[in-house]
């Protein structure tokens, strides 16, 4: 895929930006001015060593940190045109809009499977008809759907660890968000769960907008579009470094920090 | 060509040497014999004596055997297995002294079954077993107790989900009144309830002001046990749902509260069992009754352990049977109430 050509299609729409985001834990800056925009149908990688501040900016992208009590913000954050933090926003609105994948793969363990993926419509009490097609439908989408079918009514517990992260993802995907977070998806995971998570993700492109975490590079290469680095230099809080398409921020970086990252050599 | 060395599946780790369980046996039983001979012949006398004779033979022989025995181990690991095995059984010994009398009193109600089913309406004074019974007590027992739980477990559920959940500002002024709520006295809670509501003559004695004392000794039984379940679900699944979209009542509803649902069935259960032996805060509002009374709005109520607080003021024989096969019936719904609250936390646990 040619760089102009991404650039074309990014230009005609935007999905979400930021506008100088900045953010604290009580007295203590953890981010500062951090400007990106993701556009639509696209993969953007989000890298930089633990504690840059990667969780917390995603977490502004669906107003999840304002769960956190010590949490404060400054900046805008723009979706369809609008600031998210705007006074009259309903975060559930945002959060029903935004979806997010953890980390730590968190099925409701006193569900079943189907149940779980349903679930979303039953805590945002969406009246649907076509439950079961809704259900088939994400489950497909996330992969998962040819290991489950025959076992939809049984806990979600019994999943492997693989399994139940895809379960979480065909959970968001029934809100039909227009952007879904991705928090280091794979970490717990092994390389095969990986490698189907990650086809996943390439799948799920062309119906939304991603942004996901994460703390591999091949990752990064293998599934994002553009990439945004990260960094907390020593006493200061995280910014971003250098955003731009992946192949560049790869192959050829702009700046000697983001080179010595993706290669590896600190971090 | 090698061949397995055997292909019957066993549990190795759990084969224990014949001649280890000989010598094993021989200590366990043969030192509770010496200490009792010990206790004839020597100035130590009675259980204690004996006690501490038994675990001195004890830890002594269990010292050898770690050390000259089939299976050597450290003098501390015998000490300590020493040490528990005295404790349980001095403390399985105390248990039985209370449970003994009531149990061998008991049983001779059991033949005169009308005992569970009449009231006590026409019986006088020491009149035979086969007279009357307390069933109204049981009856009313149940009602108070029932209403009770009723007025406390949402209560103290929704005290629980504020702590917990909600974590508003009145969060330490919640905990402070549920803590200082756990230390009142159980007549205080009658007093309470006698002062405030039956002087003023706004209720009559009668069950319900019976069963508001009751909810008062619940209440911090309930709010406290649940709110350590509700610690226990992972902020995870919160995290999940609120992520979904979900507010935050939804959220408790549909993902908390399930989860932690069996465990708080345990808190209610434990909240009731807090109360059913109580008699000092229903004398002063339930006040007793010899009949059956099966309204809780209107007239005295009886109970369980208030009828077995006036059969003993009676003091006949046949009095005092009575009293000891109410307790009997007692205890015994006490068991299977904390033994169904072990259950189901037990299976909160598998989950
Ligand atoms: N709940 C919190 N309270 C206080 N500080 C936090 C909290 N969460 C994260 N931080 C701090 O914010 C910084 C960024 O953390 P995080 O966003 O988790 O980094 P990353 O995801 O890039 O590893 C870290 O220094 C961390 O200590
Ligand atoms: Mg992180």
């Amino acid at each position: 895929m040619g760089s102009e050509e991404l650039e074309f299609v990014a230009n005609l729409d935007n999905a979400m930006e930021t506008k100088d985001i900045n953010v604290w834990f009580g007295e203590r800056q953890v981010l500062a001015n951090v400007n990106l925009e993701f556009q639509t149908n696209t993969v953007t990688a989000l890298i930089g060593p633990s504690g840059c501040g990667k969780s917390t900016f995603i977490r502004t992208l669906n107003r999840m940190h304002e769960l956190i009590p010590s949490a404060k913000l400054a900046g805008r954050v723009m979706l369809d045109d609008e600031d998210i933090y705007a006074a009259h926003v309903d975060p559930v609105d945002i959060r029903l809009k935004v979806g997010m994948v953890f980390q730590k793969p968190n099925p409701f363990p006193s569900m079943s499977i189907g149940d779980n993926v349903l679930a979303g419509l039953k805590l945002a009490k969406r009246k649907v008809e076509d439950a079961d097609f809704i259900l088939e439908d994400s489950l497909r989408k996330a992969g998962l759907w040819d290991e489950v079918k025959d076992r939809l009514k049984t806990s979600a517990g019994s999943l492997s660890g693989g399994q139940q992260q895809r379960l979480c993802i065909a959970r968001s995907l029934v809100l039909k968000p227009q952007v879904l977070l991705m928090d280091e998806p794979c970490s717990a995971l092994d390389p095969g769960s990986t490698r189907r998570i990650e086809e996943t993700i390439k799948e799920l492109r062309e119906s939304v907008t991603i942004v996901i975490v994460t703390h591999n590079m091949q990752q990064a290469l293998r599934v994002s579009d553009y990439t945004a680095f990260f960094l907390s230099e020593e006493g200061h809080p995280g910014h971003v470094v250098e955003y731009g398409l992946t192949n560049d921020i790869f192959h050829e970086p702009k700046d000697q920090r983001t080179d010595d990252y993706v290669h590896g050599r600190f971090g | 060509m090698s061949k397995a060395l055997s292909d019957t599946p066993t549990q190795p780790w759990k084969t224990v040497d014949p001649e280890f369980r000989k010598q094993q046996l021989i200590t366990h039983l043969g030192t509770p014999v010496l200490a009792l001979l010990f206790t004839v012949i020597s100035p130590m006398a009675g259980f204690t004596g004996f006690c501490v004779t038994w675990f001195g033979f004890h830890v002594f022989a269990a010292a050898l055997l770690a050390k000259y025995g089939k299976k050597p181990k450290s003098y501390a690991n015998a000490f300590i297995e020493v040490f528990v095995g005295v404790t349980i059984f001095v403390f399985v010994a105390f248990v039985s002294t209370v449970l003994w009398p009531v149990i061998s009193n008991g049983m001779a109600g059991v033949s005169h079954l009308n005992l569970l089913f009449q009231d006590a309406g026409k019986v006088g004074a020491d009149a035979s077993l086969d007279k009357g019974g307390f069933g109204h007590a049981i009856v009313g027992s149940a009602l108070m107790i029932g209403l009770a739980s009723l007025i406390s477990v949402p209560i103290g559920i929704l005290a629980a989900l504020y702590v917990t959940e909600v974590r508003g500002k009145l969060t330490p002024f919640v905990r402070f009144f549920v803590q200082a709520m756990s230390g009142v006295p159980s007549i205080v809670a009658g007093l309470f309830i006698y002062s405030a509501l039956i002087i003023s003559g706004i209720l009559q004695y009668s069950g319900f002001a019976g069963s508001l004392a009751l909810s008062i000794l619940m209440l911090p039984t309930v709010a406290r046990t649940a709110e350590e379940i509700l610690r226990l679900i992972p902020d995870d699944l919160r995290t999940a749902a609120l992520a979904l979209g979900g507010t935050q009542w939804r959220t408790v509803r549909m993902v908390v509260l399930p989860a932690a649902k069996s465990g708080l069935i345990t808190s209610a259960i434990l909240g009731i069992a807090r109360v059913a032996g109580e008699t000092a805060p229903l004398l002063l509002t339930a006040f007793g009754n010899n009949v059956l009374n099966v309204n809780p709005f209107s007239d005295s109520m009886a109970a369980l352990p208030s009828y077995v607080f006036n059969q003993m003021l009676l003091g006949g024989d046949n009095d005092m049977a009575r009293a000891w096969f109410a307790t009997f019936v007692l205890l015994i719904a006490i068991t299977i109430l904390f033994t169904s609250a072990r259950i189901v936390a037990d299976r909160m646990k598998r989950n």
